[in-house]
């Protein structure tokens, strides 16, 4: 069953070829199985998940199944889930127990779909490895030694290695498109606003944004068109309707103008990465589009922008974490400000301190206009950049990330970390949709192709992603390690 | 613009973030090394430019000024470390 993309796996449970039931324990069990190898699951959710499973069958029964009732799914653990540990990778929130469901979380539950469970991720989503979890690393299931991407790590791991159909991240400055090129999987991020953020842990509220991430555009396309949509609860939600995203995937590609951005095919970019994006620009010029160079020129002003944006967002979001109300709480604190700030040191990683450090240095006296002003005038150009590159093509496109998938361990820098975001952040910051799509591989490694579109044009970037893997197979090949447990 | 030690420790004293000695100059380099990146802002001319906050260029929108939550104070006290009496426990801060 693990080898169906989702939108088969659909269709399978309409016709009664199994039970919600059945492909749930398969699911269960093959996370039983591989998951002590690749660690993508921080909680397996089984006994709730057998339970929604019964729930969907009956549904099914009576007649009242929507179309995704019944499909296993998992949740990156940043997404609050009532009556459920949410960590979201942090020993400052091992112990919480999540109150309330996030709107993508009611969503999906509405629509019959099974969680069965919450998955590893980088601490409050700040990395791009994987390798900044209190609950250790991810692998990657084409090459355990290799990390899955990050910050959804996890989830991009369990989907690739055939243990859940597809999974929710989230994206701020590449959290779903990195990952989902590093192991071979579709990963949309949705336009700013698209998807409400209500009770998905905030890192940065300007750029955040939650995201389907699955084997196939197609995939995508069901998912997105459950989550999106307005939600009075999160005040940056967007009121516009939800089209039929799936309706639009078949829609022929002739006369689709294409852009390069010519600043993500130079310095850095990995000569068999640009190959496999070139070929598969091909492959699109096979289909009737046509192809030119344009200039996104404030390109590499984007990292620098976002690690000044970021932090402060982070600093003053992260400030809710005070050891009284939830969370980590030390022991015997001696006064009020011991109580905060040793629950703090004791609660957050180093990477998640960093970010502390530098947002509240960059916001403070002295050094506000300096840094936070000018990285938010900065944005403005950037944004501008996409739009005027909009005014001549359909999309943009190019690599999600200048290498494949780098070797646990290999970047202990953060700075040459943080570098390895230059082609994904910049979206983030412009508020537009992107998408990766995988179009072969580097040394072993899969390689993502990334699609870029202007706001709220994720019905075409799905057709366009739908497309390429109607002409090519990337997207259905799997692992090894998928293949070694039934 | 150098960062030094002295930034370190009010940026920690300000976000209420315990830092001992040897972590405070693990911070200067690294986060030195940080803002050096950053500083490549400080190239680029944006005389005139309006700070972008939000990328929809959205405002914030209104909703009537009306309950719309129940009280579900034992449910959300649920998950903190000390409570009692539908109050919040920590130390004694008025002698």
């Amino acid at each position: 069953m693990y080898e169906k993309t989702l939108t088969q796996l659909a269709a399978a449970l309409k016709s009664g070829e199994f039970s919600s039931r059945e492909l749930t324990a398969h699911y269960l069990q093959r996370i039983e199985q591989a998951d002590g190898k690749l660690n993508s699951f921080i909680s397996v959710t089984a006994e709730q998940a057998l339970k929604q499973a019964e729930v969907a069958d009956n549904a099914r029964a009576a007649g009242n199944a929507g179309p995704l009732a019944g499909i296993p799914l998992a949740l990156k653990d940043i997404f609050c889930t009532q009556g459920v540990k949410t960590s979201c990778g942090s020993k400052m929130l091992d112990n919480f127990i999540a109150p309330y469901s996030a709107t993508v979380v009611e969503k999906l539950n509405a629509a019959g779909t099974i969680s069965l469970g919450k998955t590893n991720m980088d601490e409050f989503a700040m990395g791009s490895s994987n390798e900044n979890s209190y609950y250790g690393p991810v692998k990657n299931p084409w090459d355990l030694t290799a990390v899955p991407g990050g910050s959804s790590g996890g989830s991009a791991a369990a989907v690739a290695a055939g243990l859940v159909p597809a999974a929710m991240g989230t994206d701020t400055g590449g959290s779903i498109r990195q990952p989902a090129a590093f192991c071979g999987i579709t990963g949309l991020k949705p336009t700013y606003g698209r998807v409400s953020r209500f009770g998905i842990i905030a890192y940065a509220s300007s750029l955040d944004q939650a995201g389907p991430m699955a084997r196939s555009a197609e995939d995508c396309a069901h998912l997105l068109g459950v989550i999106a949509g307005h939600d009075g609860r999160d005040s940056t939600s967007v009121s516009r309707g939800v089209p039929d995203y799936v309706e639009g995937l078949n829609a022929p590609l002739s006369g689709l103008k294409i852009g390069l951005p010519k600043e993500y095919f130079g310095d850095g970019l990995a000569p068999d990465v640009e190959k496999a994006v070139r070929e598969a620009v091909k492959v699109y010029e096979s289909l009737g589009a046509t192809v030119r160079e344009v200039s996104l020129p404030h390109t590499h002003y984007a990292i620098p922008a976002y690690y000044v944006i970021a932090p402060a967002e982070a600093s003053s979001n992260l400030s809710r974490y005070d050891g009284v109300r939830f969370g980590h709480r030390c022991d015997n604190p001696s006064d009020l400000i011991d109580l905060y700030t040793r629950s703090r040191a004791e609660g957050f990683g180093e990477e998640v301190k960093r970010r502390i450090l530098i947002g509240t240095h960059t916001l403070s006296e002295g050094f506000f206009d300096a840094y936070y002003t000018k990285a938010q005038q900065v944005r403005r150009l950037i944004r501008q950049d996409f739009l005027d590159a909009f005014e001549d093509v359909d999309v943009l496109m190019g690599p999600a990330s200048p290498t494949p998938a780098f070797d646990l361990g290999a970047k202990k820098d953060p700075v040459s970390m943080y570098l390895q975001d230059i082609y994904t952040i910049a979206v983030n910051l412009a508020g537009i949709p992107g998408i990766s799509v995988p179009a072969g591989f580097a040394g072993g490694r899969p390689v993502g192709l990334q699609i870029l579109g202007t706001h709220f044009a994720e019905a075409q970037l799905l057709n366009v992603a739908h497309q390429f893997q109607q002409a090519t197979d990337w997207h259905l090949q799997r692992p090894a390690f998928a293949e070694e447990y039934a | 613009m150098a960062l030094e030690e002295s930034h370190v420790r009010r940026a920690a004293h300000l976000a209420r973030l315990a830092v001992s000695d040897d972590q405070a100059s693990g911070f200067v380099d690294d986060l030195s090394r940080i803002l050096d990146m950053v500083d490549q802002l400080q190239s680029l001319d944006t005389e005139g430019v309006t700070p972008l906050a939000h990328p929809l260029d959205a405002t914030q929108r209104l909703r009537a000024d009306e309950v719309t939550e129940t009280n579900q104070r034992d449910t959300f006290q649920r998950c903190a470390p000390a409570v009692e009496n539908g109050l919040y426990l920590v130390p004694r801060v008025v002698e």
